[in-house]
């Protein structure tokens, strides 16, 4: 607990907001010139403003109470505004979240990379051209002086992201704070980013703070670790004794919501072909050298399996689910449901279609109407069905509300009171009040925390279980996949590049591509002395 | 942060009502009973300021500025409130069926929207008056024709991004018909920018309509609006000034209680809704 | 080079239906318009020479088509009641009309976008709260009553300045300015609200986007950050506001002049009106009206200075 070696030490710190609630209850770490320490958290921890606090840059209303914060070993809280400024970005830097608008849309790359230097360092405008075209290379950017000219638009997320990994590097800070720099990015790309980040800052001897709620990254390239929940610290240590040997309750729950390679996957079934898509084209847009969304691609689906489709963003893999389920129409190609060809069918032919035929969407916050109640969100799913009569209607929505682990007090609530977990579970209820034979899920665990997302995943596979529906499943998450899919279709640029068991595809990969999804999940493997390993480093190139 | 918020709207709320109620029975009141006759001509008191018989003073041709400040006012609220049913009705139907449906119809039918927003507002108030003649009927007829095109602009701007929003894609996945969904899901969720414009519709609507008065061009005279009470007050600016205050002071009012009204309802239904 | 050439392309279609619009609508006007010019008594014969001289006896297509042609060889009718031509008329009364507002809308700008962007960065203090109410409360005053108040307390009651008439620049420079400054004034007190509350909302947003954030981050100094990220960022929204507020001026401007017995743009369209002078009407609505468009695709064309992401459409 020397502090003069520790680059960055917190001790006891709390953070209120202006209505007396405290975020941060006192929380302490630690540090040291070239360690790696993660800050780990799911939403609402107080992660973020830890981070934000160290260079005292809290939003309005947020103060730190009390507790101190140092670096090199003295108190931040006696510096001037003016200190703060020498030592923001040139002696601690931070990296942050939404690659999006973490860059000035309005200002040219070159101009953002050098406004850093030219603040805290006095060298001239040439030399910060060659550092700044020199940085660029390192982090493999194609094009590096066309780079400092363009806008941040014109690149994509896992690019922008690198770009300002660049510039905040270019200063050679002490400490480098990372604030769920990869949460918006996919698996790809989150490992690119990481990589030059654990490259980068191993030559300068950087100690990083890498804030995020992902314990799989956290695995894969952190020394340390310190559990947040609820603003409070409930377990630190080296990475691998937590992950090994977690005391904590919380810890554990966080360890076991990590998707883990299990070693048998559910077998596979030989039903009926129920859906099944022939052939399928499909291009947005007129431009005649526009590449197709859906490139050909030929699926059947059987009763009683679960499907799962894997890919990158922008493979196809959402774009697909839509068109199997008509809310998208396609060019050439043709759907068929038991056997009759529904693609071009308009909408009202496809009353019956619907009825089995149901989807939940990734976005928990927008498919559900916020001017609607959640039991009549669910009621109207029902609408149309005859046989039912209104008391026996009631009963049914109550008990889908039931089974999907919401009490009968929910239905009088509106959307925006729930969490993104409790609204996944009424679109899931509005999908199976029906008792369809068959559910598109779209990447319905993406957009929520890590322990909720088990949770929803477990749902999934006990509905499944009790109700006996196919399902397709869409994602980019291939360890989630693993553990409830029979088969496995792998997506690429619109085109279907593997497909087959479970089992058979983690076990051997034919193709490249599957090969690189499935090295960049970031998962853990529990060997089978019960312990969990952590993945050895990965041979295989990196994408720029 | 949140608690100032909330007092922010509530202010407004407060504030707006004060003097939206203030205007608003000066106005109904002035449209049923008024304390003197705002036509009668007593050309004996002309020119008087405020005094125990004439709050507000008397005009030109002796007539007492209060009453007719009650009935112009009355005049005008009605005025401008059918002016915004009106274009909010009929802005509301175009927008969303060409919103929701899109189509060729929709191409054309917004080209002509589009021509018709090219105009500025009240130079196209200006031209429907000198097309349909000045009036009562006129005014109603010309403001109504001139602000469509903003709502329609404004609903299918709206219902265009709701129809992108997976409940409406949802809706369509349970089997719902397409009039089913834009009634039951769009529309309902376009009445917050429709409430929050349709409150500065009517801000607007008293200024152009006292605009086109003061310039000739709306209510003739004897009837009385704010508008031509300050046209006629022009030339005896230095020797009545009474006669130029009033009416536009509460033009201000109405305005600002229009204002107020519409910032507190938008910060009280936009936080709602924007709750992610 | 292409963004240019296609957004001119695009108002093509727009100005082209303005124009239709203005002819259809005068067209409307119930009325013989033949009777108007030769009034009543006049023999059938002549009646039908008119006519046939106006063109008025061919089908309405051919109408509108002779029309423009007329239009776009600058010739825009005769007054009926002047017989002057009416394109001179409107040009001269514009340029007057053109200096007031834009003299009025420059400063209203920029003081707007100081009070927007020091409001935005002292949210919620007393000087935010002053601004909003002083913003809101001008943009609830009708200018005529502010020019009416203006005129009479620097006009009458301090004598500063003068209170009807009017000075030509090309006349008089040095006592010129004097006719326009209370016009001036009263726009400004009008339109600056407005403008105030639209910088500083945009402003608000800006400065809660990650980008602000990561400026103060890299140890940038607060004045930096304000004017040389959140100000380009913040100023796009105001922009187009801006040429919105200007196409209001230019179809209101009758009422300030009015006020200040201006000769101006939309005076004259006033007096036409209520003189039924259609060919000056149909005059001056076209050409307010191809105005607005020509300054609205400005205003498009100057937006990626501020937001470079839209120049890529």
């Amino acid at each position: 607990m020397n502090d003069g070696a520790n680059i960055l030490s917190i001790r006891d710190l709390r953070i209120t907001a202006d209505n007396e609630r405290e975020l941060v209850r006192g929380v302490s770490l630690e540090a040291g010139a070239g360690r790696f320490v993660a800050l780990v958290g799911e939403s609402g921890s107080g992660k973020t403003l830890i981070g934000r606090s160290i260079l005292r840059l809290l939003p309005h209303g947020l103060a730190q109470r009390s507790g101190t914060i140092s670096y090199l070993g003295r108190p931040i809280e006696g510096f001037s505004e003016k200190a703060m400024r020498n030592l923001r970005g040139s002696e601690i830097g931070m990296v942050f979240q939404e690659p999006l608008v973490s860059l000035n849309p309005a200002m040219r790359i070159g101009a953002q990379m050098a406004e850093g230097l030219r603040t805290h360092r006095d060298i001239s405008a040439d030399e910060i051209r060659r550092r700044s075209i020199a940085m660029l290379k390192r982090i493999r950017i194609p094009d590096p002086e066309g780079c400092l000219t363009a806008y941040p638009h014109q690149f994509s997320g896992g690019m922008r992201q690198r770009i300002m990994l660049a510039s905040v590097m270019l200063l050679e800070p002490r400490l480098l704070i990372a604030d769920e720099p990869t949460t918006a990015l996919d698996s790809l790309s989150q490992r690119d980013v990481l990589d030059t980040m654990t490259e980068l800052v191993r030559e300068s001897g950087t100690a990083v703070l890498l804030i995020t709620h992902d314990l799989g990254l956290v695995s894969n390239y952190a020394d340390d670790v310190v559990v947040l929940k609820a603003g409070k610290v409930v377990e630190a240590g080296s990475v691998r004794r937590v992950i090994d040997t977690p005391r904590d309750g919380y810890t554990r729950r966080l360890i076991d919501a990590v998707p883990k390679l299990v070693a048998h996957s559910p077998q596979s079934r030989n039903g009926d072909v129920i859906l099944e898509g022939e052939n399928v084209r499909l291009t947005y847009g007129r431009k005649p050298g526009a590449r197709p969304v859906l490139d050909g691609v030929s699926l059947r689906i059987r009763a009683g399996e679960t499907l799962a489709i894997v890919g990158a963003s922008g493979s196809g893999k959402t774009t697909l689910g839509r068109a199997l389920l008509r809310l998208t129409d396609v060019d050439e190609g043709s759907i068929l449901h038991r056997g009759r060809d529904i693609t071009r069918e308009p909408d009202r032919r496809l009353v019956s279609f619907r009825r089995q035929c149901q989807i939940v969407f990734q976005d928990p916050f927008s498919s559900l109407d916020p001017r609607m109640r959640v039991g009549a969100i669910v009621r109207e799913a029902l609408r149309g069905d005859s046989d039912l009569g209104r008391a026996e209607a009631d009963r049914r929505v109550a008990a889908t509300l039931d089974e999907v682990g919401l009490g009968a007090a929910f239905a009088g609530r509106l959307p925006h009171q729930l969490s993104g977990g409790q609204r996944q579970r009424v679109a899931i209820a509005r999908a199976i009040v029906r008792r369809p034979e068959l559910i598109v899920a779209d990447e319905p665990i993406s957009a929520l925390d890590m322990t909720v997302q088990r949770q929803i995943l477990d749902l999934f596979a006990d509905l499944q279980a009790r109700h006996g529906f196919t399902c397709i499943f869409i994602s980019h998450d291939l360890a989630a996949v693993q553990q409830i899919a029979n088969r496995i279709v792998v997506m690429d640029s619109g085109r279907i590049v593997e497909e087959g068991d479970t089992d058979a595809i983690f076990a051997a990969p034919s193709h490249d591509f599957t090969r690189r999804l499935i090295v960049a999940a970031p998962v853990f493997r529990r060997a089978a002395t019960h312990s969990i390993q952590v993945r050895p480093e990965p041979e295989g190139d990196t994408v720029s | 942060m949140s608690a100032r918020r909330g007092t922010k709207w509530k202010l407004n709320l407060l504030l707006g009502s004060v003097l939206g109620v203030v205007v608003l029975v000066l106005s109904v009141t002035g449209l049923f009973w008024t304390p003197g006759d705002p036509l009668k001509l007593d050309i004996m008191h002309r020119l008087q300021g405020p005094s125990g018989a004439f709050p507000f003073g008397t005009d030109e041709f002796g007539r007492d500025v209060l009453s007719r400040m009650m009935l112009g006012g009355g005049t005008s609220l009605i005025l401008a409130a059918a002016t915004v049913i009106g274009a909010t009705t009929l802005g509301t139907i175009l927008g969303l069926v060409n919103g929701f449906y899109r189509g060729w119809v929709d191409r054309i039918f917004m080209m002509f929207n589009d021509a018709l927003l090219a105009f500025p507002g009240i130079l196209l108030a200006l031209g429907l008056v000198a097309l349909i003649g000045a009036g009562k009927t006129g005014i109603i007829l010309a403001l109504t024709a001139a602000y469509t095109p903003k709502v329609v602009r404004i609903v299918r701007a709206a219902v265009l991004s709701l129809r992108e929003r997976e409940f409406v894609e949802a809706s369509r996945a349970l089997g719902n018909g397409s009039v089913y969904t834009m009634l039951r899901h769009v529309l309902p969720n376009t009445l917050t920018p429709i409430a929050v414009f349709a409150t500065s519709m009517f801000g607007w609507a008293i200024l152009v309509e006292s605009a086109l008065s003061f310039l000739g061009l709306g209510v003739p005279p004897p009837a009385p609006t704010w508008g031509n009470m300050l046209s006629t007050a022009r030339p005896y600016l230095d020797s009545a000034p009474w006669l130029s205050v009033f009416p536009g002071l509460f033009i201000a009012m109405t305005l600002l209680a229009a204002n107020l009204l519409g910032d507190a309802l938008r910060d009280r239904l936009d936080p709602r809704t924007a709750t992610a | 080079m292409m963004f240019l050439a296609r957004r001119v392309g695009l108002i093509i279609p727009t100005v082209i239906l303005v124009s239709l619009v203005v002819f259809l609508m005068i067209r409307a006007i119930p009325g013989d318009p033949v009777m108007l010019i030769l009034g009543e008594g006049a023999s059938k014969a002549t009646i039908e020479a008119v006519r046939a001289q106006l063109g008025l006896d061919r089908p309405l297509p051919v109408q509108y088509i002779l029309w423009i042609g007329q239009v776009l060889k600058g010739n825009l009718g005769h007054s009926l009641v002047t017989h002057e031509a009416v394109l001179p008329l409107i040009w001269d009364r514009f340029t007057l009309t053109a200096l007031l507002i834009l003299i009025a809308v420059a400063i209203a700008s920029v003081i707007a976008v100081l009070a927007g962007l020091f409001a935005a960065w002292r949210q919620n203090s007393i000087w935010d709260l002053s601004i909003v109410i002083l913003a809101t409360l001008g943009l609830s005053l009708p200018s005529f009553w502010v020019g009416m108040l203006l005129l009479l307390v620097f006009g009458i009651w301090l004598g500063w300045l003068p209170i009807v008439g009017y000075v030509g620049f090309g006349e008089d420079p040095a006592r010129a300015w004097q006719y326009l400054v209370l016009p001036v004034l009263a726009l400004v007190f009008v339109e600056v609200g407005v403008l105030t509350r639209m910088a500083r909302a945009s402003t608000i947003e800006v400065l809660r986007l990650e980008y602000i954030t990561h400026a103060r981050a890299k140890g940038l100094s607060e004045r930096r950050v304000l004017l040389r990220h959140a100000l380009p960022n913040a100023f796009g929204p105001t922009w187009t506001l801006i040429g919105m507020v200007v196409g209001t001026l230019l179809g209101g401007s009758a009422v300030v002049e009015t006020v200040f017995t201006l000769p101006g743009l939309g005076r004259l369209l006033v007096e036409s009106i209520a003189a039924r002078d259609y060919p000056v009407i149909q005059g001056c609505l076209l050409f307010i009206a191809l105005t607005y468009v020509l300054l609205n695709l400005v205003v498009d064309l100057l937006y990626p200075l501020f937001d470079p992401r839209t120049a890529e459409r």
